[in-house]
């Protein structure tokens, strides 16, 4: 059984740390996890995403052209990838920042309005983790113990955050519901 | 020790320090910078050398000097840089000196672009510098195998007293998967006594340790090539290494691709199976020496009608698959650069249409 996901954002949403949190989650639950950044030339504010494979077998093609769900955290991320996402896939649409949807009946879409959320948790630039959050909660991909526990390392050197960023994902979870 | 989530390039890194090499030479370009952001502060803590030269002639022989001193030394760079590099590596082959190279290549000609190529096959196994030298030229497939390769490159260049070049792409310096460093792979430096012009009260020896290239008579020089010879069908002895993948029972097409091509092909030969088409599998680990037995046996399996050559080049490995398959079989090349990796679902068409050219069988 694989699962792709493909985090897409501007670059300073913190798309590739999110794609980074899941993938050491899924790998603490003992998966085989790939993690594939866009790393082509890119401006500052242009697009930034990232890839990330769960498998329990070894992980074969780092390229996967139709993804099985997306968290789009701006409009043009979600109009890039919507239709190549797998159909029955979870769509997750940051509905701070995009007020369209996909206009497929086939995905699971989810909005949720993660940068006011987050700014009601404490700080707006959460809005990944609450994004990550609700996508978990709905996906489960991994479990959302997992998910806290990967937040916790992910942020260990820089311990006043993880209160904040604990915050951001159980009101991920909530709007999930 | 458990699994860490690391970069290739940092995994790279990291590997080369727990190899027990100190020194790193570097100048940084893209896409394999992160290993010099990587020693920058790693080097420090474990009391290793980290200098960023001005450019990368300048590195090549810093790792020349180092080499000639008997400590291990290696150095990252990415297909324009390698280029730079190449005179110096000539001379490490002349010299004899042991040394390793991480070439994490990017699209060529010229500047290129940044993304994903195989475009330095030939440079690397063929064409590394002028003379008759050699690299000992290793692929790995992912992030876990970069850092093993990396771990055995240095007891490799010693063995060899050669220089080793682990030849990568873009997709695996920049791609994380989980890594471990076993400690099996952990080694000491071989005697370098009998060469290393590491003094002679070091060692307590009377005799003149020479580190040359330059040999003006004929006959000495003609020596020192024959010894480089030797050395060179040596490797293709001893240390040939590959993975058959889905060989055991028939089948009609023979891949043989290298590095992140493999990998996508294991990903179409697992959905062809699926489709009842069986397709085999020779990834090649290390290009130089080239597993031009395995190949060709692969080839031969009498149920094989077709070879197909898959990279991520305009065509370079296509020439040894052709010289292992010996004209036994026909080889078809594919292949795509420029930072575009051919999809499972190309090569899923890709063996399709070479079979239905077979339909009569």
């Amino acid at each position: 059984m694989q699962n792709e996901v493909m985090f897409a954002g501007f670059g300073g949403q913190g798309i590739l740390l999110s794609g980074k949190i899941l993938a050491h989650a899924a790998m603490e639950e003992g998966f085989e996890v790939a993690w594939i950044p866009s790393y082509g030339p890119e401006m500052r504010g242009g697009t930034a995403y990232c890839l990330v494979v769960v498998s329990d077998r070894p992980i074969g093609s780092p390229i996967i052209k139709n993804p099985k769900h997306l968290v789009a955290m701006n409009r043009p991320s979600l109009e890039k990838f919507a239709q190549a996402i797998k159909p029955g896939g979870v769509v997750l649409i940051n509905s701070s920042l995009i007020t369209v949807d996909t206009g497929r009946q086939d995905l699971d879409e989810l909005r949720v309005p993660a940068g006011e959320i987050a700014t009601e948790a404490g700080n707006g630039k959460a809005a990944n983790i609450v994004a990550l959050a609700a996508f978990v909660a709905r996906s489960k991909m991994v479990s959302l113990d997992a998910l806290r526990h990967s937040i916790e390392v992910e942020f260990a050197k820089r311990p006043n955050l993880i209160p904040l960023n604990i915050k951001a994902l159980e009101a991920g979870i909530k709007a999930a519901e | 020790m458990s699994k860490v989530l690391m970069k290739g390039n940092e995994a790279i890194a990291e590997a080369a320090i727990r190899a027990g090499c100190l020194n790193y030479f570097a100048y940084p370009i893209t896409p394999q910078s992160e290993v010099a952001e990587y020693l920058a502060w790693r080097m420090q803590e474990v009391n290793g050398v980290f200098l960023q030269g001005e450019s990368e002639v300048a590195v090549s022989y810093m790792i020349f000097g180092a080499a000639g001193a008997g400590v291990r030394v290696f150095t990252t760079s990415s297909s324009p840089g390698i280029s730079l590099m190449s005179e110096a590596i000539s001379y490490l082959c002349g010299a004899q000196l042991p040394a390793v190279f991480v070439n994490i290549m990017r699209g060529g000609p010229g500047l290129g672009g940044i993304l994903p190529s195989q475009g330095d096959y030939l440079q690397a196994t063929k064409g590394i510098g002028h003379g008759d030298c050699r690299l000992f030229v290793m692929a790995p497939e992912g992030v876990q195998e970069a850092a093993e390769m990396v771990m055995r490159a240095f007891p490799l260049a010693e063995k060899y007293r050669n220089p080793v070049m682990i030849l990568g792409d873009g997709l695996i310096g920049q791609m994380m998967e989980p890594v471990e460093f076993p400690d099996h792979l952990k080694s000491v430096p071989s005697n370098k006594n009998t060469w290393a012009t590491n003094g002679m009260d070091h060692r307590k020896s009377k005799t003149r340790n020479l580190v040359r290239s330059l040999f003006l008579d004929s006959q000495i020089l003609n020596n020192n090539n024959l010894i480089l010879r030797d050395k060179y069908e040596r490797m293709k002895k001893e240390d040939v290494c590959f993975e058959a993948y889905n060989t055991e029972g028939d089948y009609r097409i023979l891949i043989v691709a290298y590095g992140t091509m493999s990998r996508v092909c294991k990903t179409a030969i697992a959905t062809l199976k699926e489709q009842g088409i069986d397709v085999g599998l020779i990834r090649p680990q290390t290009l130089f020496p080239y597993p031009e037995a395995a190949v060709r046996e692969a080839a031969r399996k009498e149920s094989c009608r077709h070879v197909l050559c898959i990279e991520m080049s305009m065509g370079q490995m296509v020439e040894d698959v052709e010289r292992s398959v010996l004209g036994a079989r026909p080889v078809k090349w594919y292949g795509k650069c420029g930072g575009d990796v051919p999809t499972p679902e190309e090569i899923i068409e890709l063996v399709k249409s070479t079979l239905a050219l077979h339909k009569s069988y």
